[in-house]
């Protein structure tokens, strides 16, 4: 069963074993606008919590991707590169950055909810 | 079908046979209009030779257009009146600063003797022009209260360059250049980049709720690994950073440097001088500060004043007094090494120093005076009408967020679409990132009270239809330009780089 997680730089994390699922939310795209680029990480690449996994740049602005937990890249979402559409398109599902492994299940666990995350976004604007 | 809207009814009546609008002229591209065969120029038959090109031989045409004389002349000519420039009106672009450039410092730049010199020249022959440069550099000195400047940087993000490679250079020399650089979250994009570009690791800073450092959380990321900190003063929100000196002795007592951003020299010139805030080094932007043009105009020039400590890894060459006149120094072991060819953009220099003398000290202090007062005018003016993203006085430039959109359905992006219908080069949107929806202005000290007040008018205007709810009339703006709205994201995703010929018939081998 898995769960999804939310980081106060806007990053989805979806949980499954021990592999996380990272994304920006659908607050970040709406936010960010047309996405023109994206840089994902190289495989076997160690990031730290709270460190640059990726970039992400649209018409409006050029941002980090933190990783919102800590771990070893194992999988990116290649199709990024061609089509950078699909993060405006679908944040939470096809448009997925990177998969990691990760090494501290406990760093998931103090992400925010979905109704936790909900509620920080509406406390933003 | 539903009714032509009025708009697209008055379209259609005032449509032209050529597509042109008055002066508005459609303009092909150069190599559309070029014709096989027609000349600029009558050039006499080459004379028989022996070709000894060998295999280097040209092989085929390299495909350019033929056009007549008048004919390019007219190209060009109407290219550049489909430009919008500080010669036309008012171009409130903030962290730019886009100032009148005084035509006596063209006059002076091109005076035979200094137009006419080549980098190349034996010392003995440009006494005159090193005696510029180090009059350039005793006013630059002089304003900052430095003891050094490197002027060999040919722009701000170079001159930034230039700053964190003497940094690294004097940490170096002690044994460990370091490895954190602490950056604001409302920095220029250049000075993260800066950083990394020297193999730092950036350390974001946030903001306070003024809009400032927050002091508590920089020194909160201080400690002996921290190389330095690049901190922009007046920073890019247009707001004096208050803990500067604060900022300065903390960064120096954990044996870091203080790196200043001074792109926005030109709102404390003659009445803050950098080098009494504790600041090590600071590139300064000839070209936005002292007036000399820049975006497109000209190269830009950023020389960098140094403290005494980074003085001696300054880069070369740099000028001094010898025993016959002035000299430049091409080598020093200490210096970090070389930034540019010969010893920086020399034509910026002239055009600064003119500024300088024409203008006199007293004359620069009221320069920025005026442009602070100016930005400030226009705060007051728009305050009402739309949100200023921090509360009080500004520096040299305005801020503002998207608040007063809120509920309209017209976006920062639509609003400055609608100032370009009205015959004003937008402001700076979507920068600072710190603030939501950013419209950042900066007037200068160029404009005038009407002209401010022409601009408040028709800003004011525009902020209250978008209240009223016309949001369709922002959607659809510009109106009035040669080309409406552009897909900027199909230009950003698919990018058509240079124009191809279409591909040759197979008969016409």
């Amino acid at each position: 069963m898995s769960e999804v997680r939310y980081s106060q730089e806007h990053e989805w994390v979806k949980l499954d074993g021990d592999t996380a699922t990272i994304g920006i939310t659908h607050y970040a795209q709406e936010q960010l606008g047309d996405v023109v680029f994206v840089e994902l990480p190289e495989i076997g690449k160690k990031v730290e919590k709270g460190k640059e996994l990726a970039m992400v740049e649209s018409v409006k602005a050029a941002s980090e991707v933190y990783a919102p937990v800590s771990g070893e890249v194992i999988e990116v979402n290649s199709t990024l590169t061609e089509t950078p559409a699909t993060v405006n398109e679908d944040a939470l599902g096809k448009g997925w950055f990177a998969k990691l492994k990760v090494a501290d299940k406990g760093q998931f666990a103090t992400l925010m909810d979905e109704a936790a995350y909900n509620k920080f976004v509406e406390g933003l604007h | 079908m539903s009714a032509p809207t009025q708009i697209q009814s008055e379209r259609r009546v005032l449509r032209t046979i050529s597509g042109n609008k008055g002066l508005q002229i459609e303009e092909p591209l150069i190599f559309e209009q070029g014709m096989k065969g027609r000349s600029g120029v009558d050039l006499p038959a080459v004379p028989p030779h022996k070709d000894r090109l060998g295999a280097l031989k040209r092989k085929s045409d390299i495909g350019l257009p033929g056009l007549s004389e008048p004919q390019v002349v007219r190209h060009y000519t109407k290219l550049s009146q489909k430009n919008y420039a500080i010669d036309m009106g008012v171009y409130p672009l903030g962290s730019c600063t886009m100032k009148h450039n005084p035509r006596l410092n063209e006059k002076v730049a091109r005076l035979p003797g200094i137009g006419d010199l080549h980098p190349m020249q034996p010392i003995s022959t440009v006494q005159g022009a090193l005696e510029l440069i180090d009059q350039l550099a005793h006013w630059l000195k002089t304003l900052t209260n430095m003891p050094a400047v490197a002027m060999s940087p040919a722009a701000g993000a170079h001159g930034e360059l230039c700053g964190i490679m003497t940094i690294r250079a004097a940490l170096l020399a002690k044994g460990d250049a370091r490895k954190r650089i602490l950056v604001p979250e409302s920095a220029h994009g250049t000075n993260p980049a800066t950083a990394a570009a020297c193999g730092y690791e950036v350390d974001p800073v946030p903001a306070d709720d003024r809009g400032r450092v927050d002091l508590a959380a920089f020194k909160a990321k201080l400690g002996p690994d921290v190389a330095g900190t690049m901190i922009t003063n007046p920073n890019t929100c247009g707001l004096f950073e208050n803990d500067i000196i604060d900022i300065a002795d903390a960064i120096h007592e954990i044996g870091g440097y203080f790196y200043c951003d001074g792109a926005n020299f030109n709102a404390i010139v003659g009445r803050v001088r950098p080098g009494d805030l504790g600041i090590d080094a600071m590139h300064i932007n000839l070209h936005k500060t002292f007036s000399t043009p820049h975006g497109g105009g000209g190269p830009g020039s950023g020389p960098v004043v140094l403290s005494a400590a980074l003085a001696p890894y300054a880069p070369v060459p740099y000028v001094v007094h010898g025993a016959n006149g002035f000299d430049l120094v091409e080598r020093n072991g200490s210096a970090f090494g070389r930034l540019k060819g010969f010893h920086g953009q020399m034509g910026m220099f002239v055009r600064a120093l003119a500024y300088m003398m024409s203008h006199g000290s007293d004359g620069l202090r009221q320069a920025s005076g005026d442009a602070v007062l100016n930005a400030n005018y226009i705060l007051a003016g728009l305050k009402d009408e739309m949100t200023p993203a921090f509360p009080g006085t500004c520096m040299h430039e305005a801020l503002f967020n998207d608040e007063f959109l809120d509920g309209t359905d017209v976006t920062t992006l639509d609003f400055a679409k609608a100032m370009i219908d009205e015959g004003y080069h937008p402001m700076t949107m979507y920068f600072p990132l710190v603030v939501h929806g950013a419209l950042l202005m900066e007037p200068t000290e160029t404009e005038s009270k009407d002209g401010l007040d022409r601009y408040i008018e028709v800003v004011k205007g525009l902020a209250k239809r978008a209240k009223a709810g016309d949001a369709a009339y922002f959607k659809g703006a510009p109106y009035h330009t040669p080309r409406r709205r552009l897909d900027e994201t199909l230009a950003a995703r698919q990018p058509v780089l240079r124009w191809k010929p279409e591909a040759p018939k197979k008969a016409a081998e």
